[in-house]
């Protein structure tokens, strides 16, 4: 019994209790690594607080994340799995052209698309000039950057789209065919029994959207590093391409990478995941105990 | 399934001629909706892979159809960088964690499913915390640990956790371990099994599919993980997964879009293959996680 537990109860105290008791105890330190902690009370919180500007606008970009990403790919998810659902042939070939793309290593599929919206001679702007639109500069422009990341995460929503697709599939038919006898159109059908009947999923995939908004990173970091076009060694560039242009891919967790592990700044890095935690836990929280009102539990009585 | 159910036949009146013109016509429009979509889902990958079979020359032009097509491209990425030598650590982290993070995560997941203990669901919440924490939160204090046991550099630091139970895993596990009927594991049991005897025989084999799914998704992470093997590995190239090793090849090499793009493509391609070769496993797992979270 115990035997079977072991390794996880000494993996779980190394790697999850220990370091996040440990973060708290270093985020009221000074610690370079090199030379031992030195103690220095809240000061770390209150420099992250009152006087860091680029935390306020690191918060602002994965906002903005939690606002436009997550309610975007949603939405888009639940919209190809409706279509998915109603079409009569092809189902399992288009099924499976909209979940590959999610397969795609996000290094490589950021990659992909910082080439294929480059502004020389990315595909997309070549098209857009010979149309006459205007031609944004995409990963290049601070105002666009974040949207062109927006494109990126919709390309890869393969994996919830094939969860909505199943709870879409599973929605009792009988449903469908008394609320029609009762008169309900095609909207009041989608309103009153389809997301009903999957807003537990629904639930699943925002929970699971946010947590992911708020440890965005690879693809931040790759695009602003390919961006910027900055030609040196690893360590060295990320300092000089975080959160290219003029900080519009500045997420949180980039600018924890960047305090911890380009500045080594180890007790103020410990600062910012203790409020990552803090807000995380908060977050997840708020979202799962306000779902009650609008998640139908299959047999609740309400 | 072959239980004919008796019900009297449907009989379904013909729709008047307009309903069924304008159901006609939402079908067709629901399915023009898909194919646009599934174009536009398509073609990034055919722009990849036009463009890493592009010279030099024609990769600098607005060019769209590669015009000679230059395969050499796919033996020039070789040249360039040390694919090899990245991929060798790929599977390095990808072998040692998966083979880890099965023989630790399989145990745990058994003995919340099926054993009765005090604690038991405290522990099972302490997994789902475990599953909704972003990993910066521990990051820190980890990276202090690994460099004062001098592994920073290596990719220990993001091979090791995986023999010490992986909170996804169980979760997964878990919940499929949960719809085995418990006459089979008692009947094990009457025989004279121990509990691990009979995890090792009768649960391992009754969930094959369940465990390939979680190899299958551990594999996938740990050859697409960036963060963590960035942190632990980034000022050492020698010890380089595929991802990091990418996200550097364009700057670190000087090299144009074609290539870049080939090695892209190479990157991308195992997984693609995987996929094909085990479609099943995936939506099955996929599915799992969702229906049943």
């Amino acid at each position: 019994m115990l035997l079977l537990l072991a390794p996880w109860l000494v993996g779980f105290s190394v790697f999850f209790g220990y370091p996040i008791v440990m973060a708290v105890y270093l985020s009221l330190n000074h610690y370079d690594l090199l030379s031992p902690p030195r103690w220095v009370g809240l000061a770390n919180y209150r420099y992250l607080f009152t006087i860091d500007p680029q935390v306020g606008t690191a918060v602002k970009n994965t906002l903005w994340l939690v606002a436009v990403l997550v309610p975007a790919q949603v939405l888009f998810a639940l919209g190809i799995a409706m279509m998915l659902a109603r079409a009569r042939r092809g189902v399992g070939i288009f099924r499976t052209i909209f979940y590959l793309p999610a397969l795609a290593p996000p290094v490589a599929a950021t990659l992909g698309f910082v080439y294929i919206l480059n502004p020389a001679t990315g595909p997309v702007n070549s098209a857009l000039g010979r149309l006459g639109i205007g031609e944004p500069l995409w990963f290049q422009d601070p105002s666009w950057a974040k949207p062109s990341l927006v494109i990126l995460g919709l390309w890869g929503v393969g994996n919830t789209m094939v969860i909505f697709l199943a709870a879409v599939l599973d929605v009792p038919r009988h449903l469908y065919e008394s609320a029609e006898i009762d008169g309900a159109n095609a909207w009041q059908r989608l309103r009153w029994v389809t997301l009903p009947s999957i807003s537990p999923v629904i639930l699943f995939a925002v929970v699971l959207g946010v947590i992911q908004a708020l440890q965005y990173f690879t693809q931040a970091y790759v695009a602003a590093n390919i961006a910027s076009g900055q030609a040196s060694q690893a360590a060295d560039v990320t300092a000089a391409s975080l959160g290219y242009p003029q900080d519009s891919t500045l997420f949180y967790p980039v600018l924890l990478y960047q305090h911890g592990f380009s500045d080594y700044q180890m007790g103020y890095a410990s600062a910012l995941s203790v409020v990552l935690l803090v807000v995380s836990f908060v977050v997840t929280l708020v979202i799962v105990v306000n779902s009650r009102r609008w998640v139908h539990q299959a047999g609740a009585v309400r | 399934m072959s239980a004919v159910p008796v019900t009297a036949p449907i009989v379904r009146r013909r729709l008047p001629a307009s309903v069924r013109r304008k159901r006609f016509l939402l079908a067709v429009a629901n399915h023009s909706f898909l194919i646009a979509a599934a174009i536009a889902f398509i073609a990034p990958f055919i722009f990849i892979t036009l463009t890493a079979l592009m010279t030099n020359e024609q990769a600098l032009s607005a060019r769209f159809w590669p015009h000679p097509f230059a395969w050499h491209n796919f033996v020039d990425v070789f040249r360039t960088a040390p694919l090899g030598r990245w991929t060798f650590n790929t599977l390095e982290y990808s072998v040692l964690g998966t083979l880890g993070l099965l023989l630790s995560s399989i145990p745990v997941a058994y003995a919340l499913a099926r054993l009765r203990f005090r604690g038991r669901n405290v522990m099972f919440m302490i997994v789902l915390v475990a599953l909704m924490l972003p990993p910066q939160v521990s990051v820190v204090p980890l990276y202090v640990m690994w460099a004062k046991l001098h592994l920073v550099g290596t990719l220990w630091p993001v091979i090791i956790p995986n023999w010490f139970g992986d909170a996804f895993s169980i979760f997964l596990l878990r919940q499929f371990f949960l719809t085995i009927p418990e006459e089979y594991l008692d009947a094990a049991r009457v025989d004279g099994l121990g509990e691990l005897r009979v995890l090792s025989t009768v649960v391992v084999r009754l969930a094959k599919p369940a465990i390939a799914a979680v190899a299958l998704f551990s594999f996938l992470y740990t050859f697409n993980d960036f963060f963590l093997p960035l942190l632990y590995t980034g000022e050492n190239p020698h010890h380089w997964p595929l991802q990091i090793g990418l996200s550097q090849f364009r700057s670190l090499h000087q090299v144009q879009w074609n290539l870049t793009m080939a090695a892209t493509l190479l990157v991308m391609a195992p997984v693609i293959v995987i996929f094909f070769l085990a479609q099943k496993a995936f939506v099955e797992g996929v599915t799992l996680t969702g229906v049943k979270g």
